[in-house]
């Protein structure tokens, strides 16, 4: 499992590669906080390579949301599979986040 | 101290779950024990996720409703039951039937009341907390999670074939 953070046009974009979950939440969260931090305002999340999230992970991308809004910024996801989406219908974060169904998409009109 | 043998879903003295009966042969397919670190989760839910694939059960099973609800339950018992004590380990059971997989996560506290965590994380009241998903999740993804507390603190998640 890893997260990746790169730069695209003035969107970082962060990969997930592997699970999201109680044992590595915390990583993503410092990663993304730091490039706020520094004056980022827009975030993507690409799901593309991502195996399972848990309650854990959802809360840290609920988390990471309110943050980036409160600097003024926006926090999107793209690239769902359909496990990862009917997790999100469950808990209706599907409500909370713009979700798009790829990382072009998601970056159009950021 | 480290978690005695718990007993076996439909053997004598062990719970009753509703699901086992004498006539359906169960086996135990795994019966693990981890430390309590939450990185641990990771690697014995993958174990368990690969002994899924060859039972074929449907794709979801092993790729969502087994891996989340197990992390969750892992997650519980390293966190609430033990408070993440390295002295301190939950051991994990998987049985195995025609008809169901039950999960037995034991640990070596109390646990929490689950029954207590009675609101919906998707209301609008509460959609937007952090946490708080764990334990709905366990129920949207198994067909049945009981909690027991003697002899140990036991959770039992079961998941219908």
């Amino acid at each position: 499992m890893s997260f990746t953070l790169k730069k695209q046009g003035d969107v970082v974009v962060v990969d997930v590669e592997g699970q999201l979950i109680v044992g590595n939440r915390q990583e993503l969260k410092q990663k993304v906080l730091d490039d706020l931090e520094k004056g980022e305002r827009k975030f993507l999340i690409d799901f593309a390579q991502t195996g399972y999230i848990d309650s854990s992970g959802l809360g840290v991308l609920v988390s990471l949301s309110k943050k980036i809004r409160e600097h003024g910024g926006e926090l999107r996801l793209a690239d769902l599979n359909d496990d990862l989406q009917t997790l999100f219908e469950l808990t209706k974060l599907d409500t909370l986040f713009q979700i798009s169904e790829t990382r072009e998409r998601a970056l159009e009109g950021f | 101290m480290r978690p005695a043998g718990v007993p076996r879903a439909g053997t004598p003295g062990a719970p009753d779950d509703g699901l086992f009966d004498p006539v359906t042969p169960s086996y135990v397919a795994l019966d693990v024990e981890i430390p309590s670190d939450v990185r641990q989760i990771e690697p014995i839910v993958a174990l368990v996720t690969e002994h899924c694939k060859s039972l074929h059960l449907p794709k979801r099973q092993c790729s969502l409703n087994i891996p989340v609800a197990l992390s969750e339950a892992l997650s519980n018992a390293i966190i609430s039951g033990n408070n993440e004590d390295p002295r301190k380990h939950v051991r994990l059971r998987a049985t195995v039937s025609d008809r169901a997989l039950v999960f037995d996560i034991v640990d070596e506290g109390n646990g929490f009341d689950m029954a207590a965590v009675s609101h919906d994380p998707t209301t609008s009241q509460y959609v937007g907390r952090e946490d708080g998903r764990g334990v709905f999740l366990m129920h949207k993804l198994m067909d049945r999670v009981q909690q027991f507390r003697e002899p140990q603190h036991v959770v039992r998640m079961t998941l219908n074939r």
